[in-house]
């Protein structure tokens, strides 16, 4: 969407036409003046929900890729593998090799992009640096090799969907019980010869966060830091897993709450919670309820949540990010970055371990079965556990669908980073830039994916009011986004 | 990888399942019909996206001219503006302005910056599932056309652009 601005006629390509929502927060201050509260509203999204009802099974995979332009492929996947279930196939080893490059190469390029792009300027100025620097164009003068490398990062992580999906946008490689082509020994050959390269910067990327992180450690370690569980598939062995497994959930303190929990049954172990102020709901593990029982998502959780990572040198940065926090669990959110990095190398090998697997170039893909009619399919996209579920009639329409994204996984966990920022960096009552500043900061840890749990795309036009002991505001500030 | 690089680029951006959002990726369908001919001999390429984002930046490589379609929420009908890199804070993992995509290329690549040229389509609805406005039906209609007049109509861009 374009955004014309009539008084310069400056066009930007604007998504907030796109969207119905905003990132607002609302700061509630106690008798003693301190921030007693704070509440982060996103307008969640479900009306892509009763779009997709009514529609022919077989269009889902494809048209929840119009979900979000940035994780396309974990819908595609998360739709395909449930669908999967409704026609009653087991995927054969070709479709699952094409369909886990297709996902790795989906981590991968959505990692780079948030790491070098969106939170480095963060990262490298420093959070209280002029606004005008922490930018990405910031980063690509006066980091130029880091940008790029970010860049080509990403270019090849779309490549491997490119080749895997049949296109870069609304590809339609998976599809129920299968995927529809396989890739070729060329393109094997052309992503090989790359990878060296890759797993090059992947590792340098590691290398970049952990001195970022090492040299604030005390700052990264408090900043924003709210305990909570974690949740994440995991493999049947405990390893590290993205695309399938089982459920496991950890208290914030790392004991095991759920373990090899089939995700079909996810709705035994989990329940959403409606607050009046807030459109998203609050999930929670329903053995401990609302108040105890939320937990974060995404890499920081998975990366804590696994018993080991089965690649080399992912499990070696794994290895050296759990002593450096002398075994404990962190729940720091600037942790996520140094996380997220450690699962690109991962995501890296991974492609590296598919591409030399012979099944990638077999000829057997799709699979047929029993209709079961109903399917639940949940893989962990770059975000987080991400949840399809649908129900197929007879006619082959969808009859209900139910998605879970991994935004309001960690609805509760953003808002708890969002109150301990705010009652450390709130002088007064009236919200100044450096507090947006931070607060923007802490919400980003999370890449929080506005698209997938709100109509917003985009950085949101953040907004914080405050408000006193008896509800009237006494503060505001504005920041538009783009 | 070691693809050809065609010297004239449309990169058309916008979500065909949120109304009038969708005018840009139909209007690269229409040209991907009509100049078949001048894409399969290298001499356009089409690309359609959801969002411009910082990897397009790339795209941008060995090319002589860039035209970014995307749909408008306000302004006139149909217009096509030239875009200058220029460093902004609009970069998401969502999308980048095409100024701030220009910057990024500028300082990643350190080559000359093609003719880029942003077409900026009318709509007015944008909701999900919704079809295209009459607005945005006649606002296609005028942006195919100056497209055609900008690609040198018939099946082949000219090659002076």
């Amino acid at each position: 969407m374009t955004e014309a601005q009539p008084a310069t006629r400056r066009v930007a390509i604007d998504p907030l036409t796109r969207v119905e929502g905003h990132g607002k927060i609302t700061l509630r201050l106690g008798e003693d003046g301190k921030v007693l509260q704070a509440r982060l509203h996103i307008v969640e999204f479900r009306g892509f929900e009763r779009f997709i009802q009514g529609r022919p099974y077989w269009e889902v995979p494809v048209m929840v890729q119009r979900l979000c332009g940035i994780c396309p492929v974990s819908h595609h996947l998360a739709a395909s593998k449930a669908l999967d279930v409704v026609l009653g196939a087991t995927p054969t080893p070709t479709a699952n090799a094409v369909r886990r490059l297709m996902h790795y190469g989906q981590i991968l390029q959505s990692h780079a992009l948030h790491f070098f792009h969106l939170a480095s300027p963060d990262l490298l100025f420093g959070f209280d640096s002029e606004a005008g620097r922490r930018n990405l164009q910031a980063v690509a003068a006066e980091y130029p090799e880091l940008a790029r490398q970010g860049v080509l990062l990403r270019r090849f992580g779309q490549e491997v969907i490119r080749i895997t999906a049949g296109k870069r946008v609304h590809g339609t490689g998976s599809l129920p019980g299968g995927v529809n082509k396989a890739v070729t020994a060329a393109d094997r050959d052309a992503l090989a010869a790359a990878l060296p390269e890759v797993l090059g910067w992947a590792r340098e990327g590691v290398a970049l966060v952990k001195r970022l992180h090492r040299e604030r450690w005390e700052l990264y370690e408090s900043f924003g830091s709210a305990e909570s569980g974690l949740l994440s598939l995991v493999g049947r062995d405990g390893r590290l897993e993205l695309y399938d497994g089982v459920l496991r959930a950890r208290s914030a303190h790392g004991a095991l709450l759920l373990d090899g929990v089939d995700p079909a049954r996810y709705r035994e172990h989990f329940a959403e919670e409606v607050k009046p102020w807030s459109y998203m709901k609050f999930p929670y593990l329903t053995a401990l309820g609302p108040e105890r029982g939320t937990y974060k998502v995404g890499p920081l959780a998975r990366l804590q949540n696994c018993d080991f990572i089965h690649t080399p040198l992912a499990e070696a940065e794994r290895v050296e990010f759990r002593e450096a926090h002398h075994g404990e669990l962190t729940h720091a959110p600037l942790a996520y970055h140094w996380a997220r990095l450690v699962e690109l190398l991962h995501a890296a090998e991974v492609v590296g371990e598919l591409l030399a697997a012979p099944e990638l170039l077999g000829s057997e893909l799709l699979a047929r079965g029993e209709r079961t009619g109903e399917g639940v399919g949940v893989i962990e996209a770059p975000r987080g556990t991400l949840i399809h579920h649908y129900r197929v009639g007879a006619d082959d329409l969808v009859t209900s669908c139910n998605l879970i994204v991994s935004t309001t996984h960690n609805n509760q966990a953003m808002n708890d980073a969002v109150a301990q920022v705010a009652r450390r960096y709130l002088d007064g009552v009236e919200p100044t830039e450096p507090l947006l500043n931070h607060l923007e900061v802490a919400i980003r840890a999370f890449d929080p994916c506005l698209s997938c749990a709100t109509h917003a795309l985009g950085k949101m036009p953040l907004e914080v009011v405050v408000v006193d002991a008896g509800g009237a505001e006494v503060g505001r500030a504005e920041k538009r986004g783009g | 990888m070691g693809d050809v690089t065609a010297p004239v680029l449309v990169l058309a951006c916008g979500n065909p399942s949120r109304g009038d959002d969708g005018l840009a990726p139909a209007l690269a369908e229409a040209l991907e019909r009509e100049y078949a001919a001048a894409i399969a001999s290298g001499e356009l390429e089409v690309l359609t996206e959801l969002q411009l984002n910082v990897e397009h930046a790339l795209e941008l490589r060995g090319r002589r001219r860039v035209y970014l379609v995307d749909a408008a929420a306000s302004g006139p009908e149909v217009s096509l503006e030239a875009v200058a890199a220029c460093r902004d804070d609009s970069f998401t993992t969502h999308r980048i302005s095409p100024s701030a995509l220009l910057e990024v290329y500028r300082q990643i690549e350190r080559s000359p910056l093609p003719d880029c040229r942003l077409l900026a389509v009318r709509g007015e609805r944008f909701e999900l599932g919704e079809p295209f406005s009459p607005r945005a039906r006649a606002s296609f209609d005028e942006a195919l056309r100056l497209l055609r007049a900008e690609l040198g109509g018939g099946s082949r861009p000219l090659r002076g652009g």
